[in-house]
């Protein structure tokens, strides 16, 4: 079932009361909880907080720019947006998928500790902080533009795929020379991984990080979401070469083991 | 060089004629102090190892055990204090930063013992709290500034029309501070989260999830969300009371939280839902929280999260600027601020912060309380007051100089079974509290712990309601930031100022 939510002049809670009466969630409701719901909201102009704690396998289109916290907290659902996206995307997030067609703002799956996140051009700074992993939860973002400073920082967990592209496309791929993070990336690092195609320069990395080169799993993981990635955005995956990849990872799970005296 | 500390902190004195070599102190000491020697058969202590938490001593069958404090460990000296020679030679041994736990044992003054309570006389009688009602109910959430009622004239029919804010009902206006599982162990948080739900107030996980076993007591509550999100999903949100975000603590004000992976282990990685071994880092900074406007954009997301239906906190260290911080954060859309005076507690911290950052939690209610009126935003927020409440005398002051209930976090534990080592980041509690080893947990009993913590609750109480009705006082609301029933003595005219009260007698 499909349905639609003309978000025109509706403030967050209005539109989030109505997403959650379709679903049946409110508080109100008497238990007659829906699965597997479409809603496409229309003229969505800088709403926040849409999907915020959302349950469930349902499926949310967005035409329009969302407000900040995007999925903040969901566990579950999908989360389609047909334009950019704006600050905390993902924040906390549990489970579920956020598509972005379009570029996003800063802090984007802050502490996010599963689900997959796609951004189809450029994320802004602090992308992928406090990222965590847990049992059989590994949260992932792929981003196909560049991403801004401190990138995975304090990452505890996860996986980012930073595939250097220039917005829209791959016809247009940057030379595996360059790469598109920031500085400071993966500071703070102590667990999870970064892939990034293109070479990273020593002095963008943070002190806590190590080069490495992708090799066995690595490939399968960046083929499966480089996949996906194309799926979502109709992009040429053929263009995007693992070989191109280097991969991060933290050379320490407990960087503040010797900080302290007796 | 090796210059490796050689003096030793206490003295341990065995009386020989009372000692029957029961070897219970070996057992006792999770340091190691004690030792059988077979040749001599007799136990022999090796004091250098001693932290001072009279744990032995206390179990000692015959007293044949005293632990004191080693005087003349270097020569006397004012400005030289042991201490600093003491740290400077661990420093100087390893370049680390010196740890401690607990909150500072130094001796900057201390307000509540320079401030005296009122009481009636003669021209406005008191009142016998045992023969009289006496409210010491309290709620704790944004009040409406006017209520509605719909009255259709029937009596016993008069129904609320405002949809008042959500709200924490206290029994008693002491709640218990934010301690984590994993700073503290299982027994004592089950201690906490069991009295908490008997008594009818609330305890707070502090930032490392709740264990699972303890979600029978969800409703009394309190659950945190800091920077490092640990434990932290949609469910925890809606399973709590209310939600606190912490954003800094009174012992560590600037530092963030750090669970060394070492303590990351079985039922601690599944409560904070992080794997094993890994440290658990919780920085100072929220990185998504850089103003006021991007906490209120957390306090609103947390909100919608859980449909409007509990009371969002934030959590402070009582800093300089402490006023305007709390009005950024009432304005901000939080529903009550938890302030942390400099002499809060902590499982670990770095000496150098605890010890000479923040200010105290007396002056700090003050500020904020008066700040707050002057913007006429008092109602919107309540104010939870922590950092060293030690009495019901300190929550009664705390409460006239205008704290809406306070959180005692030292004291619970003191009344588990704290000695005040301070030694709480090493992991090895002998007396079960802050330590996860199954061998010291077991030796703090839930049941005795909840008894324990439920007659402090009751013995606070009583001697609030004690208080109140001496000062003709019949509900603790009418107390909340009445100054008038306090005075200073021993103050200069600065400090009286801040604290916006009288000195003894002024009338
Ligand atoms: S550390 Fe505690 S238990 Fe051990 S000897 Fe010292 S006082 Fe006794
Ligand atoms: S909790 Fe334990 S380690 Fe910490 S001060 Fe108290 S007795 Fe010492």
């Amino acid at each position: 079932m499909k349905e639609l939510i003309d978000s025109k002049g509706l403030g967050y809670r209005e539109l989030n009361g109505h997403i959650r009466k379709i679903l049946g969630l409110s508080s109100s409701d008497s238990g007659n909880r829906y699965a597997g719901m479409e809603i496409l909201l229309k003229n969505v102009c800088g709403q926040r907080y849409i999907g915020c704690g959302l349950k469930g396998d349902h499926k949310i289109s967005i035409e329009g720019v969302p407000g900040n916290d995007l999925a903040a907290f969901m566990d579950g659902p999908i989360i389609e947006v047909f334009e950019n996206g704006q600050d905390g995307i993902g924040n906390t997030m549990n489970s579920g998928k956020v598509i972005i067609h379009g570029d996003t703002g800063d802090i984007v799956g802050y502490s996010m500790r599963g689900g997959e996140i796609y951004i189809e051009g450029s994320a802004g700074f602090r992308c992928g902080i406090h990222m965590k992993a847990y049992k059989k939860k590994t949260p992932v973002i792929i981003i196909g533009g560049s991403a801004g400073d401190y990138l995975g920082e304090y990452m505890a967990g996860g996986i980012i795929i930073l595939l250097s592209l220039r917005r829209k496309g791959v016809d247009k791929v940057f030379g595996t020379g360059t790469n598109r993070a920031g500085y400071h990336i993966g500071s703070g690092m102590h667990g999870g991984t970064i892939y990034i195609r293109g070479k990273v320069e020593e002095y963008k990395l943070g002190r806590d990080v190590i080069i490495d080169e992708p090799k066995g799993s690595d490939i399968d993981i960046l083929y499966e979401y480089i996949g996906n990635y194309c799926n979502f955005f109709s992009a040429d995956a053929s263009s995007i070469k693992v070989e191109d990849f280097i991969k991060l990872i933290p050379f320490s799970h407990r960087p503040y083991k010797k900080l302290y005296t007796y | 060089m090796a210059l490796k500390l050689t003096e030793s902190e206490f003295e341990i004195e065995r009386d020989p004629t009372k000692c029957i070599s029961c070897r219970i102190c070996i057992k006792q000491c999770a340091n190691g102090v004690h030792e059988y020697n077979i040749d001599k058969d007799t136990i022999i202590s090796d004091s250098k190892k001693c932290i001072g938490c009279h744990r032995c001593e206390s179990m000692c069958p015959t007293g044949a055990l005293k632990i004191s404090e080693r005087k003349a460990q270097f020569k006397t000296n004012a400005n030289w204090s042991a201490n600093h020679i003491r740290n400077i030679y661990k420093q100087a041994d390893t370049g680390g930063v010196v740890l401690t736990g607990m909150g500072s044992d130094k001796s900057y003054p201390v307000y509540w013992d320079h401030i005296l309570f009122n009481a009636s006389q003669v021209t406005n009688p008191s009142i016998d709290p045992l023969r009289e009602p006496m409210e010491i109910k309290t709620f704790i959430g944004r009040k409406d500034l006017k209520i509605e009622f719909e009255d259709d004239g029937e009596v016993g029919n008069i129904k609320l029309k405002t949809e008042v804010f959500p709200q924490l009902e206290l029994s008693t206006p002491i709640i218990f501070s934010a301690m984590s599982y994993g700073s503290i162990s299982y027994n004592a948080c089950k201690c906490l989260a069991a009295a908490a739900s008997e008594f009818g107030t609330y305890f707070n996980t502090g930032e490392g999830g709740l264990h699972k076993d303890l979600y029978q007591y969800a409703d009394n509550a309190i659950v945190q969300v800091a920077s490092g999100r640990f434990g932290v999903d949609v469910d925890y949100l809606n399973m709590g009371a209310a939600i606190e975000i912490k954003i800094g603590q009174g012992a560590k004000p600037g530092i963030g939280g750090h669970l060394p992976g070492g303590k990351v282990t079985g039922d601690i990685s599944n409560t904070r839902m992080i794997p094993q071994g890994t440290d658990a880092i919780s920085p100072a900074p929220h990185h998504d929280i850089y103003s006021i406007e991007d906490l209120a954009q957390l306090i609103h997301a947390i909100k919608e999260a859980t449909e409007w239906q509990k009371p969002v906190g934030v959590k402070v260290a009582a800093v300089h600027n402490i006023a305007p911080v709390a009005s950024g954060i009432a304005r901000a859309g939080a529903d009550f601020i938890t302030i942390d005076g400099f002499r809060g507690g902590t499982g670990a911290a770095p000496l150098v912060i605890r010890d000479n950052v923040g200010i105290p939690i007396e002056l700090a209610i003050a500020s904020v309380d008066e700040r707050l009126r002057d913007e006429g935003i008092r109602q919107d927020v309540s104010i939870l007051a922590a950092g060293s409440i030690r009495s019901s005398a300190d929550v009664i002051k705390a409460i006239a100089l205008g704290a809406d209930a306070v959180c005692i976090g030292t004291a619970a534990l003191i009344a588990l079974g704290c000695h005040l080592c301070q030694k709480c980041y090493t992991g090895k509690c002998n007396w079960g509290i802050a330590t996860q080893d199954p061998y010291l947990t077991g030796r703090l009993n839930p049941e005795t712990g909840t008894r324990r913590l439920l007659n402090l609750l009751r013995a606070w109480s009583l001697e609030l309601k004690e208080m109140l009705g001496g000062a003709g006082i019949n509900a603790i609301e009418s107390l909340r930031g009445n100054r008038e029933h306090l005075r200073g003595i021993n103050l200069n005219d600065r400090e009286l100022l801040i604290l916006g009260i009288k000195h003894a007698g002024e009338t």
